[in-house]
């Protein structure tokens, strides 16, 4: 039997959440490694090793270690073909191609301006860091408008890149949970038709259903 | 062969980094070219092509495509027997993978932000905002300081051949070296050395080429 790969991050983090998404669609045994950041376990030499820009997750397997969460996403569904869901990245080029695209169009797009109000409206008061206002109001316009593209193209498609879903609309999960379920912005994508159904679609996944469990599980005592 | 047309802009970064991927691969490509002034990009027309209203856009036959990196990387997997290789053949995926992510999610943002106060406020008559440019000179400082490891083991960022990875910094890069952030990159040998040698191109000079008309 093949040694569960390892992944390095606290189950919080959004970035590490895409990566349990993928590898429990893809069926892939896993470790994870939680990370203690506020005592600073990111910034140690022994992390900085595999994760030189210090930050999570971390990912090692038999071969190799790697991290940017989208590439451990694509490497996972490059490695292991035939596990589980075998078309979360395509099995043809042209699928793959089209995957690819809304998966840059969610880093490029939708990550920066839902990143920002996530940790404006969900993690800084916890950390005690005061709201700016300013910076809300900026990122809920951007989101908006990146909405409006999903909106239409949704009502065109089942999920971003075609029929199925796939590793793009995967991608989303995390901060989209974080919005609906952590702030009171949520309606930003439940009030859109097709937005709202295609976030009903892929948040019932069982795959992000665990996910959500196992975050559910770092605050029972 | 189905033709290749690229819609886009000679002056947009994002399309020189498809411009550069063709040279490469010495593919013949038309350019349909999209008038930004005019505001064309966020019309009806376009954005058939491209609901985000950006470029560039890519088709290919049948095939349409947005987002640069989406598009290079077709372009190197469409044609793996055409010019340079693009990707690490014989060689593991994954630090081509992790690099490309780098440069996109760390380098792109602080790069472009620079290149925006720095080198399009002043042609558009706009003024600098000498805070932004502080704040966004010591992020990248930071992340050219983990290049400059990472190059001193690495000929290029992904292996030792000259890929996608390196190809993706060719339109930022090119701008920063005409402004003040010139002296991140000469303060460290490795990224200067790597910066020098990947701009010194041939096919990025054809790029360059297509500015002077």
């Amino acid at each position: 039997m093949a040694t569960p790969v390892k992944v390095y991050g606290p189950p919080l983090s959004t970035a590490v959440c895409r990566v349990v998404a993928c590898l429990l669609e893809k069926d892939v045994e896993f470790q994870l490694i939680s990370l203690n950041m506020a005592k600073g376990d990111h910034k140690k030499p022994d992390f900085l090793k595999i994760q030189p820009f210090g930050q999570v997750p971390a990912f090692q397997d038999e071969k190799i270690s790697l991290f940017e969460s989208r590439a451990i996403c694509r490497y996972v569904c490059e490695n292991y073909p035939e596990k589980g869901n075998k078309g979360l990245f395509g099995t043809n080029p042209l699928a793959k191609a089209s995957i690819d695209q809304w998966l840059e169009a969610e880093g490029q797009s939708f990550n920066p301006p839902s990143s920002a109000l996530v940790f404006q409206l969900a993690l800084a008061p916890r950390m005690n860091i005061k709201q700016d206002e300013g910076v809300i109001k900026q990122n809920e316009e951007k989101l908006a408008k990146v909405l409006d593209v999903y909106e239409k193209r949704l009502g065109e498609s089942r999920f971003l890149a075609g029929d199925e879903f796939s590793l793009a609309d995967l991608s989303h999960l995390p901060n989209a949970h974080y919005l609906v379920n952590a702030t009171d912005r949520g309606e930003i994508l439940t009030s859109r038709d097709n937005v709202g159904r295609w976030w009903g679609e892929i948040s019932n996944r069982d795959s992000w259903k665990k996910v959500v469990d196992m975050q559910k599980q770092q605050h029972s005592p | 062969m189905a033709g290749i047309k690229v819609h886009g802009s000679v002056f947009s970064t994002a399309t020189q980094r498809v411009f550069a991927s063709l040279y490469e691969k010495e593919l013949e490509y038309e350019l349909v070219p999209v008038d930004m002034k005019a505001g064309e990009h966020k019309k009806e027309a376009f954005l058939s092509l491209n609901p985000f209203g950006q470029v560039p856009v890519l088709e290919h036959g049948d095939q349409k495509l947005f987002e640069s990196r989406a598009i290079t990387q077709y372009i190197a997997q469409e044609f793996p027997d055409k010019g340079t290789q693009l990707t690490c053949p014989g060689k593991p995926i994954a630090p081509l993978l992790v690099w490309k992510e780098v440069e996109a999610l760390q380098f792109d943002p602080p790069s472009s932000k620079l290149n925006w106060e720095l080198v399009y406020k002043p042609m558009f008559g706009m003024t600098t905002d000498p805070a932004a440019v502080e704040e966004n000179e010591a992020k990248l400082a930071k992340i050219l300081d983990v290049y400059e490891a990472r190059l001193s083991q690495s000929k290029y960022l992904a292996c030792d051949s000259f890929t996608l990875v390196d190809l993706h910094h060719l339109p930022n890069i090119n701008l920063l070296l005409g402004t003040p952030v010139k002296k991140l990159f000469d303060a460290r040998p490795h990224v200067s050395a790597w910066a020098a040698d990947i701009t010194s191109r041939p096919a990025w000079a054809k790029v360059l080429a297509l500015l002077k008309h």
